[in-house]
């Protein structure tokens, strides 16, 4: 593993430089999150929290490029692992979801992203709220968390519409089973069959969700928050935790 | 490096014409991107200051802010994250009149930069140059509309031939500095002066 403590304190680990990458795996999480893995060897350690650009090149010149947040930070040495929902008619995700295939060359820029990034060696209990793909970063998170065994306190607020959306699900709850300083409860707005176990919840995330999390998290030290997601989602969220006297928000959009 | 099976995009609205900087696609939305949650801010108390170094020069509250010299300006957009907007309308104060209010000659300038702070504690540096001769305003009002919260209201800086993180949304006050100082995101990894056409969007 990397001591990444060095890169938060120096320049947190930017870079400029677009470098050749090619895509070493496709793996459909859910059915509209696609998990996919870039390889390149001019590889740098990333924080968790930070994002990646990836650039496509089309025959006749035409470029296009877009963020996507690493799903994973601990992941092994020359590869970053991104998640990418499909949009109908979005330029840049339907080519990761119909046309794609491994051995594909495509260029990545990053790690890159120094506000919403996270690392183990912070203690100050930390609220985690994501809508639908804006989980991606806030996994990073949790992974560097249970990965480098932290006490911290942390909690995950993660809406999605199914049950089936979930990324991660059996993982996550495993996670929280074996790390006792971490909880993950999930909210699916269109779900009929919610399972009838404490973690899972009707409708959108909501002010007694918040609530609970808050009790989940106290020591004497104020929350930290993360929020990620549409901006209506992110809106509604950063009210709802100002409501709640929580005013140490970091938040990242995704799209409107 | 070619994308096998990269086509670019389905129905093509590729200008040729150099209005569109590298990396960047046309939106006809307006997303937003800001590092934490909207403050709202109240016009009552809202303030706008010039400062010279700690020292203040200069503050306007809403009323004289808005007797202050008007001026439209249609122009684009780009953010760093990767979407540009054309021809987006916007009215405001020119920088220009704002610092001739202040009683400065844009010949003479205590400094070359400043830090432009907000309400929130956001802060972005930019060389007074990029601020000058009608390049920029602290705008009040978009697409003939106040200018909402979200993106920035009631009066954000903007400098449209910069990527959008300069223009720092409720703005509250210029400051010169000695010094090309590091704003909020300039600390975080971006680019000290972030030209799109250039494609400065990371520093380091
Ligand atoms: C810091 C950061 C991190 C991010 N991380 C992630 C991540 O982890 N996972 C992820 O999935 N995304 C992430 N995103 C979003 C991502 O960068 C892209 O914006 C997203 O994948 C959409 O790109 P696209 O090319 O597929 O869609 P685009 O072609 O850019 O289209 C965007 C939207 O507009 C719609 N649209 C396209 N063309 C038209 C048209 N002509 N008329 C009307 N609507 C249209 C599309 O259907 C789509 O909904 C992140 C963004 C940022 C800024």
């Amino acid at each position: 593993m990397v001591d990444k403590s060095t890169l938060i304190d120096h320049s947190i680990g930017t870079s400029s430089i677009w470098k050749p990458a090619t895509i070493a795996s496709l793996e459909k999480l859910t059915k509209r999150i696609m998990r996919v893995k870039l390889s390149t060897d001019e590889w740098k350690p990333a924080v968790a929290g930070q994002h990646i650009d990836v650039r496509l090149t089309a025959e006749d010149g035409y470029q296009a490029q877009r963020s996507y947040s690493l799903l994973s930070t601990v992941e092994e040495i020359g590869s970053y692992e991104i998640a990418i929902e499909y949009l109908t008619d979005g330029e840049v995700s339907s080519y990761f979801h119909e046309n794609a295939q491994v051995g594909d060359s495509v260029e990545v820029l990053g790690p890159n992203g120094g506000h919403f990034i996270w690392n183990s060696v912070n203690t100050s209990p930390v609220l985690l709220i994501g809508g639908g793909s804006g989980v991606v970063p806030l996994l990073s998170i949790v992974e560097e968390k249970t990965n480098s065994e932290s006490s911290t306190p942390m909690s995950l607020l993660y809406g999605v519409r199914f049950l089936e959306d979930i990324i991660y699900h059996q993982h996550l709850n495993e996670l929280t089973e074996r790390h006792e300083s971490l909880s993950v409860n999930f909210s699916l707005s269109r779900e009929t069959t919610v399972p009838s176990l404490p973690q899972y919840h009707p409708g959108y995330i909501h002010e007694s969700l918040i609530r609970q999390a808050q009790k989940h998290l106290t020591n004497n030290d104020p929350i930290e928050c993360y929020v990620c997601g549409n901006n209506g989602f992110v809106e509604s969220m950063t009210t709802l935790l100002q409501e709640r006297g929580m005013d140490n928000i970091r938040t990242e959009r995704f799209g409107e | 490096m070619i994308t096998r099976g990269f086509s670019g995009p389905r129905n093509k609205k590729i200008s040729d014409d150099g209005r569109l900087p590298p990396g960047q696609s046309l939106t006809t939305g307006f997303p937003v991107l800001t590092s934490g949650p909207t403050p709202k801010v109240e016009l009552d108390s809202w303030k706008f200051s010039i400062k010279l170094g700690v020292k203040p020069i200069q503050s306007w509250d809403w009323n004289s802010f808005n007797q202050l010299p008007q001026s439209s300006l249609v122009t684009d957009i780009h953010c760093v994250t990767t979407w540009s907007k054309f021809d987006t309308k916007w009215q405001g104060v020119m920088v220009d009149d704002l610092l001739s209010a202040a009683g400065y000659e844009l010949d003479s300038l205590p400094t070359r930069f400043v830090l432009a702070h907000s309400v929130d504690g956001y802060s972005t540096n930019l060389p007074i140059a990029d601020l000058i001769r009608g390049k920029a305003m602290i705008a009040t009002h978009f697409d003939e509309l106040p200018l909402t919260s979200e993106h920035g209201g009631p009066a954000r800086l903007l400098v449209p031939h910069l990527y959008l993180w300069k223009s720092a949304k409720w703005a509250n006050a210029l400051q010169f500095t000695e010094k090309d100082v590091a704003g909020f995101w300039e600390t975080r990894g971006y680019h000290m002066r972030g030209d799109p056409f250039k494609e400065e969007r990371y520093g380091g």
